[in-house]
């Protein structure tokens, strides 16, 4: 049985681009824009409101560069904020544009049908929409919900009512207002209570059309009692110009649920020279209610800039919050990114654990706050951060920042940073692996806590890609 | 199988070893003996091709081929085993996901079928038996947190599991008490075959009471100064180095 796979080749591979007609917006951002976009996803009233409110509070903000990143200035002016696919509304599988079906496959995602018998359902968002979701009637049969964000926008307008904006306001930060105003499409996906969702779900990203911003949304909601695996991948075009990608996330982990939501992002990263790569600035957040549980894991070895902290609420009484994280830079690449975690009931709990690895001229930071609020009585959280530097010319920061309003807490910080060893290559290469294959298995090792936490069928993928990143970076 | 002439090899310009030859023929296994600083694991780093250290002349054929033309992995791929002295610790990277990594890319370069899971582990623990290593080695971290004796069984599990036509053993005896030392040391002595050359290096007569050597020669100051039989080991184990520098 075909396992779905990431798509992993040496270089990369998935640079390529889909020749297909594309229903595309001018370049440019007012309220006609967000009305349009909103009249193409034949939306409630209720999002436009909110969109328009959410440009409103956009206007009045400043980008912010706080963040230990040089990015070129971005114009918003110049950006697309929708293309499409012509043939969009498809009722089946089949109706799906070949060429688009065939860019998928080359990425090897198991759109059809058949393939989902491998225990992952998919959607898969081209550009701005969300082409084509997998496997769900099997989920209806559980009243699980996995549909794109639009779909569920007109066939469960009263659910993306009560919870859209209320991990992440369109107020929070600057590209989270751009993306409430703008946001073309993403996932949705609601399990109702005490239900364990039967497959893991995933989710594909792929930007194709030129000087388009990609801005998607994914709102998952784990009812009381119930439980869910989400995995979302990314790939883009080769592209010599910077292209924007804003998403926002929000998970609503309701009393004693569930949600493991990991991530392999692998927008292109831009030449060795560090032309061109994906601005990749993401807000992700979870609110974690009583004995309820949010684990983010995410591999992150694409997109030129990398800025984004997944972050939880504990909100309830002994709620769980973990966030495991590698992120890779090569070549010109810079990543800042980390995890806010927010004790506000009391015996909460919350895991960090951070792996660094910088090769070439690039820029790694992670990036985390711990907070615990007055109300918060035996908090603990344990953080632990390592750095992995290849060769002299790359760069690891560690910014951790502590929070701390109740005396009972219990906070852990620890923090390495090491060189990969010479001796640890030269056995590795003495026992006939070559010197890029002994890098990958060193820093796959070093990576490890982080990896296991990954869903099985993902994890060999994404060993490998962690491998092909690092390619040549020891000469 | 293994022929150095004339061999001068540097590191950070000082030079280490100095004129050096030697030929070592299919199947035999020499003893190289010599005190500290004499350049032993000097030569067990130049054959293994470690970068760090220059050969500034001479030259070494291996299966009548130009050794110093190929990198590290080439000679190894080629059939050169180092057992180090010290093995280096992999965190977080299990000893059967390395060791299949480094079986499958020697048999590739041999023309073979890779191996999978279920043949691997077959083989593994057959070899390991050899060494009187339990399966469950396998599943630990590459030499983390081994003990002394455990990493040098873990190097000559290494050597069975490779097949290697030239095996160099850098003071494999050193830090082992008696019993670890007979059980690597029979481990060798099982793999010793009439297309495997061995290249011991060593302190003590102890390893050579269990792996009788064919030849024996003392290294120093970068050179051999003096080859023999069995029976020279064992007048340097009684005597030390000093009669040489006399004779």
């Amino acid at each position: 049985m075909s396992k779905p796979t990431l798509p992993i080749d040496d270089e990369y591979r998935y640079g390529f681009t889909t020749d297909v007609e594309q229903d595309i917006l001018p370049p440019g951002l007012n309220e006609d824009v967000i009305r349009a976009i909103s009249r193409k996803k034949e939306e409630p009233d209720f999002l436009l409101e909110w969109r328009l409110k959410a440009y409103r509070a956009w206007r009045e903000m400043e980008e912010p560069h706080w963040a230990q990143l040089r990015m070129e200035p971005i114009d918003y002016q110049a950006i697309s904020y929708f293309a499409a696919p012509r043939r969009e509304r498809v009722k089946s599988m089949e109706e799906v544009d070949p060429m688009i079906r065939e860019t998928f496959q080359k990425l090897g995602i198991p759109l059809e049908e058949q393939k989902v018998l491998a225990g992952v359902a998919v959607d898969a968002v081209f550009d701005s929409v969300s082409v084509a979701t997998t496997f769900k009637e099997k989920l209806a049969e559980y009243g699980v919900i996995f549909s794109s964000f639009s779909e569920a926008a007109r066939e469960h307008p009263d659910l993306v009512r009560k919870y859209l904006g209320t991990v992440v306001s369109y107020r929070d930060n600057f590209f989270a207002a751009l993306n409430a105003a703008v946001f073309s499409d993403g996932s949705f996906v609601y399990v109702p209570p005490g239900v364990r969702c039967p497959i893991d779900l995933s989710t594909y990203f792929r930007i194709n059309a030129l000087n388009t911003g990609q801005f998607e949304r994914t709102l998952i909601i784990a009812d009381e009692g119930a439980s869910v695996s989400y995995l979302e991948g990314c790939t883009a075009p080769r592209r010599d110009t910077n292209q924007l990608h804003a998403a926002v996330v929000e998970l609503i982990a309701r009393d004693r649920a569930t949600i493991k939501y990991s991530t392999v992002q692998n927008w292109y990263p831009g030449d060795a020279e560090g032309r061109g790569g994906i601005y990749n600035l993401v807000t992700k957040r979870g609110r974690v209610g009583t004995d309820a549980r949010i684990s983010w894991t995410q591999v992150e070895t694409g997109s030129a800039v990398t800025w984004k902290y997944p972050s939880c609420i504990l909100e309830g009484d002994r709620a769980v919050g973990e966030f495991y994280s590698v992120a890779v830079t090569n070549h010109h690449q810079q990543a800042d990114t980390g995890t806010k975690m927010i004790h506000l009931g009391r015996d909460t709990s919350s895991t960090i654990i951070s792996k660094g690895i910088s090769a070439g001229q690039s820029d790694n930071a992670y990036r985390g706050q711990v907070y615990v609020g007055r109300k918060a009585r035996n908090a603990r959280n344990y953080t632990q951060c390592d750095s992995l530097l290849i060769g002299g010319g790359c760069g690891a920061h560690t910014f951790p920042y502590i929070d701390v309003h109740h005396a009972s807490a219990t906070v852990e910080h620890e923090a390495s940073t090491t060189r990969i060893g010479e001796d640890q290559l030269f056995y590795l290469r003495q026992r006939g692996l070559s010197t890029d294959d002994a890098v990958g298995m060193v820093v796959n090792g070093f990576a490890h806590e982080v990896m296991k936490e990954l869903p099985m069928e993902f994890a060999v993928e994404a060993r490998k890609l962690l491998g092909i990143t690092l390619e040549g970076a020891v000469g | 199988m293994l022929t150095i002439r004339n061999l001068h090899a540097s590191v950070e310009d000082t030079e280490i070893i100095r004129g050096l030859d030697l030929e070592v023929g299919a199947g035999e296994v020499h003893a190289i003996m010599g005190p500290n600083g004499a350049g032993k694991s000097t030569l067990a780093r130049v054959l293994a091709g470690h970068e760090d250290y220059r050969v500034t002349e001479g030259e070494i054929r291996f299966l009548g081929r130009d050794l110093l033309a190929m990198n590290v992995e080439a000679r190894a791929r080629e059939g050169i085993f180092l057992s180090f002295q010290q093995p280096v610790e992999i965190p977080g990277v299990n000893t059967a996901q390395f060791m299949l990594a480094a079986v499958n890319a020697i048999r590739a370069h041999r023309g073979l079928e890779p191996l999978d899971g279920r043949g691997f582990f077959a083989l593994a623990r057959e070899k390991l038996a050899l060494v009187g290593m339990d399966p469950s080695f396998l599943k630990r971290n590459l030499n983390e947190g081994f003990s002394g004796g455990e990493k040098k069984r873990n190097e000559i599990f290494q050597m069975a599991m490779l097949e290697p036509r030239l095996a160099v053993l850098d003071e494999t005896d050193s830090g082992l008490d008696v019993d670890a030392l007979r059980v690597i040391a029979r481990g060798v002595e099982s793999l010793r075959a009439p297309e495997r050359s061995m290249l011991v290096i060593t302190h003590h007569q102890k390893l050579l009471d269990h792996l009788v050597p064919d030849r024996v020669h003392v290294l120093r100051d970068g050179r051999i100064v003096a080859s023999g039989g069995p029976e020279l080991a064992r007048r340097i184990d009684a005597e030390g180095y000093g009669w040489i520098e006399e004779a």
